[in-house]
């Protein structure tokens, strides 16, 4: 089916006042797991602490992105050969140096007894093809004139269909509140002609914020450069409008698996199945109102 | 390949790991008010048929009762249904807007239009017991029969697996599920004449249901272990044995033998159509009782059913291995690349 029958672009919707789409390109290949994003979330939008407590997975005490979470920085440790050891015995430092390991900016984190950190910072994904916005029967989840998904807090009722909807698990309810929260890409800030706050606190850019079609661009780039390099494992994920969701306003350049960052590897909204199952929803209402009518022919035999 | 021999050739990877094994969607927010709105809301749009049929036939006793049925599940589920909001007093924002991608805004709406229906045809049955049905009937009969099978598809249309890759079968499933219900109610307070219809439908109900969910499992394939195992594979048992008891009660309730030698009950030919039907358990108290403990069953075993399905999508939510390998899959069979 034609995905443009259920996602409206917001050029279609406000004509003159439509902006360019923006997003996030998360390049993890220059994280350094330093939290900045988080924080600067946490404080610009007021979101409320959710403490967790050890949880004993690495460096990852916040756990995932929920409606008091809208970045998350994972913390992966892998024990891998990280290509200095098939090297002469140099140093490590010279190494490194002499491979421009640093100002690649690849694995800083990677030491040479073949254990590399893996960190890479999560965010609502802003999809082309929103599961939150088509199931949010209330309409209190709507797309910006950014081509943004955001939830207007004085609309929604806390149905929680939305959190069900979203193939990534990123919305959810938050306790005591009853609402849904997630990801607003700043909105307001945006407004005001200014990134969003994780952007601005990423000390290495790991987090780019922009026009979303310059964004892909550059992400093709790094990705091509580090290639290049040898790093066959850099890829993007969430690049392509090709993908189950139309492809993402907030994409990532991975490298490992997306499981291995808790990402699916391969997301579909579920809008895309919605009119089979609406014809076997009807399907079975019809057998079921025949059925009931059946009866009645058979106890008149 | 890595010429420095780096990370891509010397990982060893047979199957992608997932993060701590922590889930990649969302389990359900939703409290048990929703699985016992699946269940209200498949007796009052599954009542709703049987109540309109049993008017148009002929069958003043059942098609009162059966109302009342269609009444009280449609009365309950919008009070279950705001229950479970975050926000309850802000329920009728669910009428701001209606959208066709989402099973929760036209099940919404189609509540509040059932729930009008249902009550004016009820109402009118209830008043005048005479009634042979007429545009209320019909319209609460039509809005009913989605009304008992879209809550499958407000389940299947999600990111969940298990019930996302279940969305042919389930809303027969529940469909099936809501015909016993209301079977089930009917036959608690209609006594057998009368009541035949209902006993045929809550039978077939049973067998259709049980069909329907050996289909699912067995489609779901690994999937499937959401159902089998745990709270649910447990709930899943006991909503099995509680139907099939109760179907079993429904035989042996009703009318006794083909041969023509079953004894015929002293209240035969109670009601209008008495005389023509075949003799049930009308006049005979044990059977009649047989029959009611028949519909409780059925009542107890679809209500089961209801909290198995539900109780699934959180096991499948809960497990990353099941987005993944669904994921996974889907990809190899498609050839491509990544896979």
């Amino acid at each position: 089916m034609s995905s443009h029958l259920i996602a409206t672009p917001s050029a279609e919707t406000y004509k003159s006042e439509s902006q360019p789409r923006k997003g996030f390109f998360t390049d993890t290949s220059v994280c350094i797991g330093c939290k900045a994003c988080e924080v600067a979330c946490k404080e610009w939008n007021h979101v409320p602490p959710d403490p967790q407590g050890l949880t004993g997975n690495s460096y990852d005490n916040s756990g995932e992105l929920g409606a008091n979470r809208w970045r998350h920085v994972a913390f992966i440790e892998q024990k891998v050969s990280v290509g200095i050891e098939e090297s002469p015995p140099e140093s490590f430092v010279e190494e490194a140096a002499r491979q421009n390991l640093v100002s690649d900016g690849l694995d800083p984190h990677a030491d040479e007894d073949g254990f590399r950190w893996l960190m890479s910072s999560d965010v609502c994904k802003h999809c082309t093809e929103a599961g939150c916005l088509d199931a949010c029967p209330t309409g209190a989840l709507f797309r910006t004139e950014f081509d943004t998904v955001v939830v207007q807090e004085d609309i929604c009722n806390g149905c929680g269909y939305c959190v069900v909807s979203c193939p990534f698990g990123v919305i959810d309810q938050r306790e005591g509140d009853g609402r849904v929260w997630k990801c607003t890409m700043c909105y307001d800030r945006l407004k005001d002609d200014m990134e969003p706050a994780c952007a601005q606190a990423c000390p290495t850019d790991s987090i780019q914020f922009g026009d979303l079609e310059e964004l892909r661009e550059r992400a093709a780039r790094r990705v091509e450069r580090l290639h290049g390099r040898g790093h066959e494992e850099a890829r993007l994920y969430g690049d392509s409008e090709d993908d189950g969701v139309g492809g993402f306003g907030a994409f990532f350049l991975l490298l490992d698996e997306p499981e291995t960052y808790r990402l699916p590897p391969d997301p579909v909204v579920p809008t895309r199945r919605t009119p089979e199952v609406w014809a076997a929803a009807l399907g079975a209402a019809a057998a079921l109102a025949g059925g009931v009518a059946a009866s009645f022919l058979r106890g008149r035999r | 390949m890595n010429p420095k021999g780096g990370e891509a050739s010397m990982v060893p990877r047979e199957r992608p790991t997932s993060y701590y094994g922590r889930p990649i969607v969302k389990p359900p927010v939703w409290k048990p008010e929703i699985p016992l709105y699946f269940f209200f809301g498949g007796l009052a749009g599954a009542s709703a048929n049987l109540a309109a049929a049993a008017t148009f036939a002929g069958r003043p006793r059942l098609a009162r009762r059966a109302w009342v049925g269609a009444f009280v599940g449609v009365t309950v589920s919008p009070m279950l249904l705001i229950k479970d909001l975050g926000r309850p007093k802000r329920f009728l924002y669910m009428l701001r807007v209606i959208k066709i991608t989402s099973p929760m805004s036209l099940g919404a709406w189609l509540l509040a239009a059932n729930g009008g229906a249902t009550t004016l045809a009820t109402g009118l049955n209830l008043l005048l017991p005479r009634r042979r049905g007429g545009l209320p009937e019909v319209g609460a009969a039509l809005l009913g029969a989605p009304l008992a099978t879209y809550t499958a598809a407000l389940i299947t249309n999600s990111a969940i697996p298990a019930w996302s890759e279940a969305r042919v079968e389930m809303p027969f499933v529940f469909g099936a599920s809501a015909a016993a219900s209301a079977a089930g109610a009917a036959l608690l307070t209609v006594p057998g004449d009368e009541a035949e219809p209902a006993r045929a439908l809550g039978i077939a109900a049973v067998v259709v249901e049980e069909a329907a969910s050996k289909i699912m499992l067995k489609r779901l394939g690994p999937l499937a272990k959401a159902y089998e195992k745990g709270e649910a594979g447990k709930v899943d048992k006991a909503a099995r044995a509680l139907s099939a008891a109760g179907a079993l009660a429904l035989l042996a309730g009703g009318r006794r033998g083909r041969s023509g030698s079953s004894p015929r009950g002293a209240g035969l030919a109670r009601g209008r159509r008495g005389a023509k039907a075949p003799a049930g358990g009308g006049g005979d108290p044990a059977r009649r009782a047989i029959s009611a403990a028949g519909g409780a069953l059925l009542l107890a075993g679809a209500v089961c059913k209801r909290w198995a399905v539900f109780k699934a999508g959180f096991a499948s939510a809960e497990d990353p291995d099941q987005t993944i390998n669904l994921q996974r899959e889907r990809m190899a069979a498609e050839g491509r690349p990544g896979a």
